[in-house]
């Protein structure tokens, strides 16, 4: 593992332990769809797009009578990373992230407000620099927002690292391929809740409590970021709807 | 707050690839000086007064060093004088890359608060940053940051000055173009020397200055004297191709003109390559990395048994070089005339050298006013170092500490430079100081650091803590232990319980209740490893106030223990074993000879007596029983000093007396151990720290075997039982002691017993315990292993938490390599501690006469045992400077026949023993022959020994 974390508590690309990387969204990117949204966390670029709520297409033995279905497709873009990739969709780990979102937004989307029908949501990295679950998360967020779909409130993701006995948020690719214990943690911010917990590295217990605080705020951090952005985008569109 | 800056990178993985990260700029990194009023720091570390005494600069001053001077000369940064210094980032991140064991020592000074030294990290300041350009190597590139960090801290104070004191940056830096540009740019910038050179009332720091490249030509002599060293990428291209070896280079004891590289095969085979030969040899030092190019088998040589020592002083290096040429062809001639040629090679390059300070001492140049001096070094395997001083009248006859800098191509020895001095040679504060660092021991005071995780006094038991144990303060127990111990870390209790059974508990210190898993005194205690015991001087572990105050069992106060109870029969069958944190208080701290005299003593009827006496009947069969499976009693002789008290020079010698209490104390110990290790290891299968010792390979007997044979005893050596009662029946009449030297011998054929984390092993036999397992708990206070022990039990009954760390048998397995070897380090430590004052005796009682054993048969010597003395010495038959008596050594013996008188094993023999002082450095011990009289070997008996006197040793 290198030098993560200095003596001075500046990781590799300056920022201190609990600081994220620079968020920057844009709402409302695709007029064809129902909503869009695209999210760049530092490096990592991602761009959400969201059909529905609409009716059950495919099998019929999909329908919920009390709920709607979510349906989720993450991929990513051939050219997202270093090394070109050759299956943008459909391997195991694409197949596995699909899962998690699907979890996360069945979680906070009041889907019972559609019974019998479908909502459809489509991720793509498009740019890969460590992160993905989480700027996948929060453009889903935008985009289902976006698309006018109510929730129980935002989902804010973000992962956290374990280095030197201090949780380091938002991860980049280099920290992320550095070794370290890492956990993704998707959070409804106004109620505490948690949509969605993921690690599959080897952390000590007595660890595990600091870190997933430090995974709320940080997700809380991004929460924050995530409103203002709605907020912009409705300010926007009202002064061009003219109301 | 956040400023986003993006970079490009390239690195190579298979091809070429584009990286891109992101790089944030901040505006919130401060300067770290007390006198800058626009940075909102906490705590400034760079002081507003930071002068320093200097011919050049005579204003106070903050200084910024490069990083070749952080490399180069981290001696000179490490005095207390230098204070008030910057280190850059980027110069933190350069030397990391360069050298882990100058980066380790920056961080050390760094932290050091009275150093004042100040990390700046530039790369992500704001105005500090750089982009490097197209075409600028990495070099340069780091370069110029330092400069522009040293200019903004110029302007950046300049604008801070309230007062009119002028602070100024000063950077130093030993590079010509590096310097020039900055002089250009305005700055204030000196060469290191130069810096150093003018400060005034440090002298001395001159000759720590390491002698840097530029300085070559000062020691130039024209001629090349070795082959140039390979480039690292050819020797890699070299080693991967198989034309060169690569390996650990290990310098003869004897022979300063021979070694071998020890080259790791895979998995078991590794191999040794001969060197002979000063050009062969090419300035490998000792430990060194090595890449090794074998010679065509033709000019394979044999190791040569002729003892060769540099003694060149120095010389003009003509005039050695020709000296030299003659040793060199005595050793061919000697070599070629051996029919055994191992493979030789010559060394091709240095992979990793692997310098550290060493100790030694100076030989003063012949020529007077002379500042350039050799030094040799304590260790022979070292060759003789060149070194720059002025002050070398006050250095002679001191033992100093000198590092080596380099060896270039034309010079005979290795430019260094002088660290430090430990004073006087022959003093006894320095000779452990020298002791220590050649044992690499670690020995100074605990830092701050350490001490800062020490419990606040006035300590006591809180409610809570009193709540979690059990309470067992009423029960009778008591502690027995050496005269003079503080570090008491084993209580015993025996009492019979209702039901006629006996309860027994062991209480051992509870120290993992004070040192927690991580912290900074976790962390010391795990390096040191174990406490080192030297004569009239106790190395600890942890800081003094857990070893003999708040961890160690006194008497009549309340302490925490960890504490093991079986319930026994009378028999001493275990019926029911459990283990528990608990809080204690002795009743009494007694000695091996105060509980002997109490057990002894039967008009003595008190809980204490009973309770000894009832321990000391259990012991007795639990010896037995053990006995009875196979377990070893192995004897060595151990001598106690009698330490006078005002001068601590040794006054008297004494054996170690054994009494039935040390073994009762033992069998105990012994007992908790087997217990503890069953426990954690049921619990904990993959992790639990244990020790085994495993059994000699059958070869190790054989000097034992012909020794026995000699006096016409079998020994049988197939198991540990078998060698056990073969001991015990080996008698000789008319000869007491033959039982003793045959468990000396036994002794030295046994491997050494060892540490190591039962899912990295599948043998775990204690041969000399004859245990299927054993481990270490009885003795956290003076062994890292209890400490980790004591976790892994406390978590195993629910006592405490775990941590990672004790969970991961990789960190268990590496941490076990570690006490091993400080373990061993500690006990040649301890060899040397007795050897020393064995020297510092015979140098105040002058020649003695004695009776000893011969013990070994060597070519050309005997090695006697004084048993009075616990002394061993050899006798050399063959003399440097005359033609040596007519030797025949006898190898199935062995014996060895000196004109006409033939030694064998256990003869007994007198000899003279006196102090040999000719060579200050290494003084030894000298014994010579007086019985049997073997003309022109053994000398006349000296009577220098008042006859008055002896009487009074022998008491």
């Amino acid at each position: 593992m290198g030098n993560l974390l200095s003596d001075q508590g500046y990781r590799l690309d300056g920022r201190k332990a609990s600081e994220l990387r620079k968020v920057q969204a844009r709402m409302g990117v695709f007029a064809q769809a129902d909503g869009s949204a695209y999210l760049e966390q530092g490096n990592t670029k991602a761009l959400a797009v969201v059909y529905g709520p609409h009716e059950i297409r495919g099998s019929r033995s999909w329908i919920r009578h009390d709920r709607a279905v979510i349906n989720c497709q993450y991929s990513m873009a051939t050219f997202s990373t270093a090394e070109r990739k050759r299956r943008p969709h459909g391997d195991r780990k694409s197949t596995e992230m699909s899962l998690h979102l699907k979890q996360t937004f069945e979680a906070a989307v009041m889907t019972q407000l559609y019974p019998r029908s479908q909502i459809d949501i489509y991720v793509k990295i498009l740019q890969s620099d460590g992160g993905n679950y989480s700027v996948c998360v929060n453009a889903a967020t935008l985009a289902v927002i976006d698309a006018g779909i109510p929730m129980r409130d935002y989902v804010c993701a973000c992962s956290v690292g374990f280095v030197d006995e201090t949780p380091l948020a938002d991860l980049c690719y280099a920290e992320e391929s550095g070794g370290v214990s890492s956990l993704a943690l998707a959070l409804l911010p106004r109620g505490g809740q948690i949509a969605l917990l993921q690690m599959d590295a080897r952390l000590h217990q007595d660890h595990l409590d600091a870190l997933i605080e430090a995974a709320m705020t940080a997700c809380k951090g991004v929460g924050k970021v995530l409103d203002e952005v709605v907020r912009l985008h409705l300010k926007e569109v009202s002064v061009l709807t003219g109301e | 707050m956040l400023k986003s800056k993006t970079f490009v990178k390239k690195t190579r993985a298979g091809g070429v690839m584009k990286i891109v990260r992101e790089h944030y700029l901040r505006d919130d990194i401060w300067c770290g000086s007390e006198i800058c009023a626009e940075c909102k720091q906490e705590s400034a570390v760079l002081q507003t007064d930071a002068s320093i005494e200097s011919d050049l600069c005579s204003y106070p001053h903050y200084v910024i060093p490069d990083t070749n001077v952080v490399l180069h000369q981290i001696d000179v940064l490490e005095d207390p004088v230098i204070r008030n210094v910057i280190i850059l980032q980027t110069v933190l991140q350069e030397v990391r890359h360069r050298s882990a064991p100058v980066y380790k020592r920056l961080k050390d000074i760094i932290h050091e608060q009275e150093k004042h030294f100040y990390t700046f990290t530039n790369e992500h300041h704001r105005e500090t940053f750089i982009e490097r350009e197209p075409g600028e190597s990495a070099n340069d590139s780091n370069d110029r940051a330092i400069r522009v960090a040293a200019k903004w801290y110029s302007q950046h104070l300049k604008k801070a000055e309230s007062e009119a004191d002028g602070l100024k940056v000063v950077l130093l830096t030993n590079d010509q173009g590096n310097k020039q540009k900055a002089e250009e740019s305005g700055l204030l910038v000196y060469r290191f020397e130069e810096y150093i050179k003018s400060l005034l009332g440090n002298p001395e720091l001159v000759d720590r200055l390491a002698l840097s490249n530029d300085d070559k030509h000062d020691i130039t002599s024209s001629k090349v004297l070795f082959p140039e060293h390979l480039h690292l990428s050819r020797i890699q291209a070299g080693i991967k191709s198989g034309t060169f070896l690569q390996g650990t280079f290990r310098a003869s004891r004897d022979n300063y003109l021979e070694a071998t590289v020890f080259v790791q095969g895979e998995g078991e085979d590794s191999t040794e390559v001969l060197i002979q030969g000063l050009q062969n040899l090419n300035r490998a030092v000792y430990q060194d990395l090595v890449a090794v190019q074998l010679l065509p088998r033709s000019q394979w040589v044999a190791p040569s048994s002729v003892v060769l020592q540099d003694e060149g002083a120095a010389k003009d290096d003509n005039e050695e070089d020709k000296e030299e040429e003659d040793e060199e062809k005595s050793l061919r001639i000697s070599a070629a005339a051996e029919a055994a040629r191992k493979p030789t090679g010559q060394i091709v390059g240095i992979i990793k050298r692997n310098w550290r300070p060493f100790c030694g001492m100076l030989n003063l140049s012949q020529i007077k006013e002379s500042t350039r001096h050799l030094f040799t070094p304590a260790d022979r395997r070292i060759p003789r170092i060149r070194i720059e001083t002025r002050q070398a009248s006050t250095l002679a006859g001191q033992r100093i500490m000198v590092a080596i800098d380099g060896w270039p191509k034309h010079s005979r020895y290795p430019n260094g430079h002088f660290v430090r001095s430990l004073g006087n040679a022959g003093d006894k504060e320095t000779e452990q100081e020298v002791l220590l660092l050649e044992h690499d021991i670690p020995h100074q005071a605990f830092s701050q650091a350490v001490l800062s995780f020490l419990p606040k006094m006035p300590w006591a038991i809180t409610p809570e803590d009193m709540g979690r144990r059990e309470d067992l303060r009423l029960l009778t127990v008591c502690s027995v232990d050496p005269p003079g111990c503080t570090d008491i870390d084993d209580a015993l209790h025996c009492r019979e319980l209702d039901n006629g059974n006996l309860e027994v508990g062991v209480h051992i210190a509870d120290v993992s209740h004070f040192i927690r898993p991580g912290n900074a005194m976790d962390k010391e205690a795990a390096s040191r490893g174990t406490t080192v015991y030297l004569c009239g001087k106790r190395i600890d572990m942890v800081p003094e106030l857990l070893s003999s105050n708040l961890c160690s069992l006194r008497s009549n106060v309340e302490r925490l223990a960890f504490s093991c109870i079986w319930e026994m029969n009378h028999k001493a069958e275990i019926i029911k074993t459990r283990f528990t944190k608990s809080v204690i208080k002795s009743k009494a701290s007694l000695t091996y000879a105060e509980a002997q005299m109490m057990i002894d003593d039967s008009t003595k009827n008190d809980d204490i007596t009973k309770s000894l006496r009832g321990l000391n009947k259990l012991a007795k069969v639990l010896k037995r029983k053990r006995i009875e499976k196979g377990a070893l009693t192995l004897s060595s002789l151990e001598v106690r000093f009698h330490i006078d008290s005002e001068t601590h020079d040794p006054i008297d010698l004494q054996t170690k007396e054994l009494m039935e209490t040390n073994s009762m104390v033992e069998e105990f110990m012994l007992l908790a151990n087997i217990s503890v290790a069953r426990k954690i290891y049921d619990e904990f299968p993959d992790c639990a720290m244990l020790r085994k010792h495993p059994a000699p390979p059958p070869s190790n007997y054989d000097i034992l075997l012909k020794a026995a044979k000699s006096k016409d005893v079998e020994i049988h050596t197939d198991s540990a039982k078998a060698l056990a009662d073969s001991l015990d029946v080996a008698r000789v009449d008319g000869f007491p002691y033959f039982n003793t030297l045959l468990r000396i011998l036994a002794t030295r054929c046994m491997m050494q017993a060892v540490y190591f984390c039962s899912g990295m092993d599948s043998d775990f036999h204690h041969y000399g315990l004859a245990s299927a397992i054993y481990t270490h708990f009885t003795s956290p206070i003076r062994r890292y292993a209890d400490i980790i022990v004591h976790r892994l039990l406390a978590v195993a009954i629910a006592a405490d938490s775990t941590y990672p760390d004790l969970m991961d048998k990789q960190k268990q397995s590496a941490l076990s390599i570690n006490l091993n070897y400080r373990h061993k380090m500690s006990q040649y430590a301890q060899r040397a501690s007795v050897a020393f004052h064995t020297q510092l005796f015979f140098k105040s009682r002058g020649i003695l006469n004695e009776e000893g054993f011969v013990l070994f048969v060597r070519k050309n010597a005997i090695i006697v045992l004084i048993p009075k003395f616990g002394l061993e010495g050899t006798v050399f038959f063959d003399a440097k400077d005359k033609a040596g008596p007519n030797l025949h050594f006898d190898e199935e013996g062995p014996t060895l026949k000196v004109e006409q008188h033939t030694f064998h094993i256990f003869d007994m023999v007198k000899v003279t023993i006196s102090l040999d002082a000719s060579n200050i450095q290494h003084q030894k011990i000298r014994m010579s022959l007086i019985e049997p009289v073997i003309s022109g070997v053994s000398v006349p008996a000296p009577d220098v020994e008042p006859l008055a006197k002896k009487p009074k040793l022998d008491r």
